[in-house]
């Protein structure tokens, strides 16, 4: 277990430089962010004294030379347009990001594993087309859509919640739905090929044998079984969230990492965006990690292999 | 005979309803089975057994099987007739099952002594220190070396023997008057095999439960059974006491499946083998269901199914040619 977990922090260092690389160059293709700071009147020698400040002169090479003997001491430099240190900053709205998420996971759980284990037990009955089709839906619907559609709804028509930023609980209520209607599908999906995996197997039978009610049969023998595949899915949706939490974000105006990652690119503020990116790749990277290992504490057969 | 029927199956059929078409796994299985006897159920692989096990435990596999006729009395109820809820009060507590497999039989998730004191719980209720201990004797009782250890280990710390002694004892946990082994044998290493049999055998003589021992190893039945079914497409064409239908084998099937069987002694020749393929369990003859691959076939055999031939006192055969009694 030790060396696998070593194996496979040597393999994220890698991706971590692959990432921080990326983009770096890529970020330097959308223009100069001197170009949205200065007012409209000013002059050349107003735009050179800026680029020269901010270290945004000289060959590229040497830039990105810089950038990683300052990367490798923690410093990954001061946003440009907060005045404040990159990683701070990140750190400061990571909390709000992360609050959603448990919440996001929890509705996607809650409502897509029984949906997944009631499908399965109605295998091509109405209850299953049902699920199906709530799955479909959840998938197919942008959050950007589904988001402004639910503001329209609950904030503009009927006034029972507030639109967006942060506050009380009634604000957590639109972005959380936002973020787990799409988790609700994917849940309940990998729900429900497991079950019917699972259920035809032998020990469900042996269950059954045993004279076992039916419900001790599904909920407790055919369902742990069954979420092994769920927890893997887990580690792929946390992950998702930290990432794709930009759109929900910014369409409620919430103010963690998916809004800051969308303020880095609108604004051009390269240090800021770098130091985005690579933290959120460290993280998703841990919680992948996490996951793995947890998987030894719920499948037996893994913890001593 | 005095002896006390436990089991009485009469003209079972379960049937596979496909878009294809019927499949006619079983189609007319009666047999009746003892207080303290081991039945044996022979056949090759697809003529019917597990399905009439199955049938017996009311379990059929999704897909369109259906038991759509015919009588299963255990001790004088027809099971078939219970509700879903009646009929897990029998399982486990009157019928149980031990299957083939003993590598998918327990539950991965969940340890051993979990998957017993389920079993045990069935049977009565009783604080949790006390329902170990017997989960430990059960244990102790299929003959597993260190049980207050096993007890909490998984599945997969176990050998496959081990895994069937396990399953062994969950199936009889529950004190039932009928148990039904499917094949129970034949996924375990030839040496181990002969150990389960004999703890099977004890077992039985220490419970008196009756056992219905589905094989197609006319050698297992043997060392096995008191009477033998022999099945063949969906029917059993002869049935008796094991002595007479190894000596006088009456159904030519049931001759041809004995010669089948390797000889420790004798000179080494080529296996007999029987030529050609069963029915298809879809579109089945008329007449006798052997007939195509018969070496003493008639014309009658194709027009007409046989009856039940009485050969002997307890032996019977569904066959033209065989010498009633």
């Amino acid at each position: 277990m030790k060396r696998y977990i070593a194996r496979r922090l040597m393999q994220g260092a890698i991706l971590l430089c692959m990432v921080a690389t990326i983009v770096f160059f890529l970020g330097r293709l959308t223009g100069n962010p001197v170009d949205l700071m200065l007012p409209e009147d000013a002059t050349p020698e107003d735009r050179t004294a800026l680029i020269q400040t901010l270290g945004l002169d000289g060959p590229i090479l040497d830039q990105f030379a810089i950038f990683v003997g300052k990367a490798v001491h923690g410093d990954l430099g001061m946003s440009i347009r907060m005045k404040q240190p990159a990683v701070e900053a990140f750190f400061d709205r990571l909390p709000n990001t992360l609050v959603l998420i448990p919440w996001a996971i929890l509705l996607g759980m809650m409502l897509g594993i029984p949906l997944g284990v009631v499908a399965a037990l109605n295998r091509g009955g109405m209850l299953d087309r049902a699920a199906g089709t709530v799955a479909v839906l959840g998938v197919a619907m942008p959050s950007f859509w589904l988001g402004v559609l639910l503001i329209f709804v609950f904030s503009v028509e009927l006034g029972w919640l507030p639109s967006g930023r942060m506050g009380g609980p009634s604000h957590y209520v639109l972005p959380v739905i936002t973020l787990g209607t799409f988790l609700v599908a994917g849940f309940m999906r990998i729900t429900r090929s497991a079950m019917l995996e699972v259920m035809e197997s032998e020990f469900v039978k042996l269950a059954r044998i045993k004279g076992l009610s039916e419900a001790v049969v599904i909920w407790k023998h055919c369902l742990r079984n069954a979420l092994i595949p769920v927890l893997t899915l887990w580690g792929v949706f946390v992950g998702n969230l930290i990432t794709g939490a930009i759109v929900t974000e910014t369409v409620f105006a919430w103010p963690g990492i998916g809004r800051l990652t969308y303020e880095a690119v609108i604004y051009r503020d390269f240090p800021l965006l770098q130091a985005v990116i690579i933290l959120k790749s460290i993280l998703i990277l841990s919680i992948n990690l996490g996951v793995d290992i947890l998987y030894a504490y719920v499948d037996p057969r893994i913890r001593l292999a | 005979m005095t002896v006390e029927t436990v089991l009485e199956v009469r003209d079972l059929h379960t049937h596979f309803f496909l878009r294809r078409g019927v499949v006619k796994a079983v189609d007319g299985v009666s047999f009746s089975l003892r207080r303290g006897e081991v039945l044996g159920l022979v056949g090759e692989s697809g003529c019917g057994k597990s399905l009439t096990a199955l049938s017996l435990m009311r379990l059929l596999p999704k897909g369109g099987a259906r038991t759509i006729k015919g009588e299963v009395r255990l001790g004088g109820e027809n099971i078939l007739e219970c509700t879903p809820a009646e009929m897990r009060e029998i399982r486990g507590r009157r019928i149980s099952m031990v299957l083939q497999d003993p590598q998918t039989s327990l539950n991965p998730v969940f340890t051993v002594g979990d998957q017993l004191r389920e079993a045990i719980q069935r049977r009565k209720r009783a604080p949790r220190a006390a329902v170990m201990e017997e989960a430990v004797a059960a244990l102790r009782r299929v003959e597993i070396a260190a049980p207050e250890q096993r007890i909490g280990q998984y599945p997969h710390q176990m050998s496959g023997g081990m895994k069937q002694r396990v399953v062994g004892a969950i199936a009889i946990s529950g004190e039932p008057g009928v148990l039904i082994a499917d094949e129970p044998t034949t996924a375990l290493d030839v040496t181990i095999q002969l150990q389960y049999l004999k703890l099977l055998k004890r077992l039985q003589a220490e419970t008196g439960m009756a056992i219905l021992f589905i094989t197609h190893d006319f050698g297992v039945v043997g060392r096995m059974c008191d009477r033998v079914a022999v099945m063949y497409a969906g029917r059993i064409v002869e049935c008796g006491p094991v002595r007479q239908i190894f000596e006088a084998p009456q159904h030519p099937y049931t001759r041809a499946l004995i010669a089948s069987v390797p000889k420790m002694t004798g000179p080494v020749g080529r296996l007999a083998t029987i030529e050609g393929q069963p029915p298809s369990l879809m579109d089945l003859p008329a007449g006798c269901r052997f007939a195509s691959r018969c070496a003493l076939v008639e014309q009658r055999c194709l027009d007409v199914y046989p009856g039940t031939v009485r050969v002997g006192e307890e032996h019977t055969a569904d066959c033209w040619k065989a010498a009633s009694s």
